[in-house]
Order: structure tokens, then sequence, then C-alpha cells
């Protein structure tokens, strides 16, 4: 239904803002079909971050859509003809919740039945996911670090050691109408950092881990960006910094599998890692899942301090070129 | 007889509705949250074959025997937050886009791509 109105709606204000129910409507989705780690982290980036980044980009591009020229029956008659031939593949799939479907009979048996000796942490997704695919995370991790330099390379501002002044003053004005939200999550932002630390170090006993962990940490932190304004945020968390720190989650992960390669293991067996096997699976996990938490926030941070630098830029430079025109035109 | 696979058929909507969104509207931001919706619907797809009827959430306890597969739990879970991530750098592209450009709408674009050939 939501997607439905979101096709229809022109304006991408309304766009954004069906995104964000969207995105929790899925978490509450997964909820649904046991998902639970994946709804957290829908949750915190469908219906968090992703809703945010989206707004900061329209204000930037503009807010209305302009009219269709062309029909759209072309595309309407593909997207009918691939649905339809998509639900025909359907046919021959399992049921819903089928026991016997062919998923359920390769790998996951094993996991679910053997992780406990083997890794010993009670939530099988962190298992798996920390210890039995850790080369495929350190590649998601590596992903998300490039996405990150791809932000920073196409919206970073040369620095400039010039205040806006004028900006400031109107900032200031702006956040101290703003009283009641600010005292509020002035109060708030401390609960959701020790929400995330909870989060990450509590990964392998519940739902929970370092990419969900990065989110709502980076998420409290715009928070106070969007209340406190840009350059209070910088003053307090450095943009270099946190650009070093998204390098250091990344080699930390791969400094893992590097120091259990030295004790003569596979890359990322963390057996090696201590006497005991079990032991250095836990050591090994929590080192890897604290990696990932520092990638992942300090990526989404530079990326949000990014679009905003950029957009205070524009803001200022339409402020100026508007200077300007009124002189010429006196 | 054919209900049991409705999961699939909502998936099949979801994508449907999100790909109509990426090839019939022309501003790129709506695009981008096309390709969201379409992204979504994979998640919805992997989650739902992963259910187990009667499982339960994949973490282990006393006094419960089935779980869900924590496999695509696993790989949907990083997917999330790697495609806010690559969503994220095509933003960063659409507002490169529209200082160049001066506008995100894919006819302008293109209008403004065939002026300039032709004048070189």
């Amino acid at each position: 239904m939501i997607a439905i109105a979101i096709v229809r709606s022109r304006d991408l204000l309304a766009v954004v803002m069906l995104t964000g129910i969207y995105g929790l409507l899925s978490a509450s989705f997964f909820v649904v079909l046991d998902a639970v780690d994946v709804a957290f982290t829908e949750a915190s980036v469908g219906a968090g971050i992703s809703g945010l980044l989206m707004l900061s980009a329209i204000t930037m591009t503009g807010r209305k859509e302009a009219p269709r020229r062309h029909k759209p029956f072309l595309a309407l008659f593909v997207v009918l003809v691939t649905g339809g031939m998509l639900i025909y593949g359907t046919m021959d799939m399992p049921y819903f919740g089928a026991v016997d479907a062919p998923v359920h009979q390769h790998v996951a048996p094993r996991y679910i039945h053997e992780s406990m000796q083997e890794v010993g942490v009670p939530n099988i997704v962190t298992a798996v996911l920390g210890s039995y695919r850790a080369f495929d995370t350190l590649g998601e991790v590596a992903v998300i670090f490039t996405a990150g330099i791809g932000v920073l390379s196409l919206l970073s501002l040369p620095r400039r050691r010039k205040k806006y002044q004028t900006d400031e003053a109107t900032e200031e004005q702006m956040h101290e109408r703003h009283m009641v939200l600010r005292i509020v999550s002035k109060a708030l932002i401390p609960f959701i950092l020790l929400f995330a630390l909870y989060v990450q170090f509590h990964g392998d006993f519940g739902p929970g881990g370092g990419f969900q962990a990065g989110v709502i940490f980076a998420a409290a932190i715009i928070l106070y960006t969007m209340l406190f304004g840009l350059d209070t945020a910088k003053r307090v968390f450095n943009p270099a910094l946190i650009q070093i720190l998204a390098a250091v989650g990344l080699l930390l992960y791969a400094c893992v599998g590097v120091v259990s390669m030295l004790n003569g293991a596979n890359f990322l067996d963390y057996n090696a890692l201590a006497e005991d096997a079990v032991a250095g699976q836990h050591l090994g996990i929590l080192l890897i899942e604290l990696g990932v938490g520092i990638t992942v926030a300090a990526v989404m941070l530079s990326i949000f301090f990014n679009f905003e630098g950029r957009r205070q830029a524009q803001l200022h430079n339409a402020k100026q070129k508007g200077e300007q025109d009124v002189s010429r035109t006196l | 007889m054919f209900l049991g696979l409705y999961n699939y058929w909502i998936v099949v909507l979801l994508m449907m509705i999100g790909f109509y969104i990426v090839i019939a509207h022309g501003n790129l931001i709506k695009k981008l949250v096309g390709l969201t919706i379409f992204q979504t619907s994979v998640f919805i797809f992997y989650i739902s074959v992963g259910m187990v009827e009667r499982g339960s959430a994949p973490i282990l306890a006393e006094g419960i025997s089935d779980y869900s597969n924590p496999l695509p739990h696993v790989l949907i879970l990083t997917a999330i937050v790697v495609g806010i991530a690559t969503t994220a750098l095509g933003l960063a592209l659409a507002i490169r886009i529209k200082e160049a450009y001066g506008c995100v709408e894919e006819d302008e674009i293109q209008r403004q791509d065939q002026l300039n050939e032709d004048k070189s």
C-alpha cells in the first residue's frame, strides 16, 4: 500500500516520509518472520538513517518531481510481463514455512546443532556472521568502507579556514527556538549511546552486533548534529579522526585474521587465538564485531557530515549570490 | 492449494512496484527510492524463505528445538547496511549531478548532453 503511495506521490518530501514508514513496517514484518537481528537492523537503517540521508539530499536537489511527459504504458507492460513470469516461476517453490524446503537441508542444521559446541555463542546469527562466514563479513565491511570513501570523494569540500559568521548566527537563533527538543534529546543522547554499546557487546547472547550498534551510535551523534549544528558537532567529533576510525575498524577486523594466521591456523580461524578453542572464538567475535561497529558508525557519520557540509556550503553560496544580485541592482 | 505461496507473491508485487518506479520515473532521487523498495523485496524474499513453521528466532535457548534458518538472516543483515551505504553513494552522485546540470530529471539531463554534443 505504502509502496503504491510512493509511486503516485510527486512531492519528494512525502515520498521520503513514506519510505521511513515503509522501513518501519518491513522491520515489523521481519519480527513476525522470526528474524529479530534483521528487524533490528532494518528498524535503525530503513526507518532512521536512510530517511535522513534522503531528506538531506532532497534539500539540495529540490523537492518537486517534474510531471511526466511520456506515457507510462510501455513501462507498465514490461513490469506486468516480468511480474507475471516471476509469479509463474513461484509455482515450483516450496510452500511458506515448509520444514522440508531445500534451504533448510544444506548447512543450516549444522549451524543450529553444532554452533554451541564449536563457537559457544547462543545467538546463531552472530556465530554464523562472525565465525563461519567471517570472510564474507569482512568483504561486506570493505564494501561499506569503499562506499564511504566514494561519498567522501564526491562530496567533500576543500578545507577552508574561513568561518561563516552569518550562518552561525542564524543557526544559533534556530537552535534557541527548539528549546524543548534540545533539552529532551540532551537527556536522551547518552542513553542512545549506552544502548548502542549494549547492542554491540550483547550481540553474542541476544539480537544485536556490530552492524546495528554502529548505526545506532551514528544515529545518536546525527541527532546531536541536527540540534546543535554541524560546526559544534565537528568540534566534538573531529571529521579527520572519524575517517581514520573507519579505516581502523576494517584494519582491526583484518588484523584478527592475520593474527590467527600467524598462530598457525587459517585466515580468520579464531580457534588459534587462545588456548581454548571456544575462548578463542569468543575473543575473535568480540574483536571483529568491534571492528564492524567502528567502521559502520564512522562511515555513516562521515557520510552524514559530508551531506550536511555540502548543504551548508550551497546555502552559503546561494546567500552570497543573492547579496551580489542585490548590490548589482542597487 | 496455491495459497501457501503467498509470500512470494507479496515479494513479486513489491519488486514490480520498485521496478516500475525505476523505469517509469525520470527523477533520480525517486529512482533511488524505487531501488530501495526493490531491495527490500529481495530482503523479504530471503527472510521468508528462511522461515520455518512453528520455528523460533535463531537464538539458542532451553526447551526450543525448532529454529528458523539463520543463514538468510546473516546475509540480509549485512546486505541492509551495505544497501544504505550504496544508496548514500547514489544520493551523493545525484547531488553532484544537480550541481553540474541544475536538475535531477533524466530527460533534462539528456537534453543538455545533446546540446553540448551539438555544440562541440
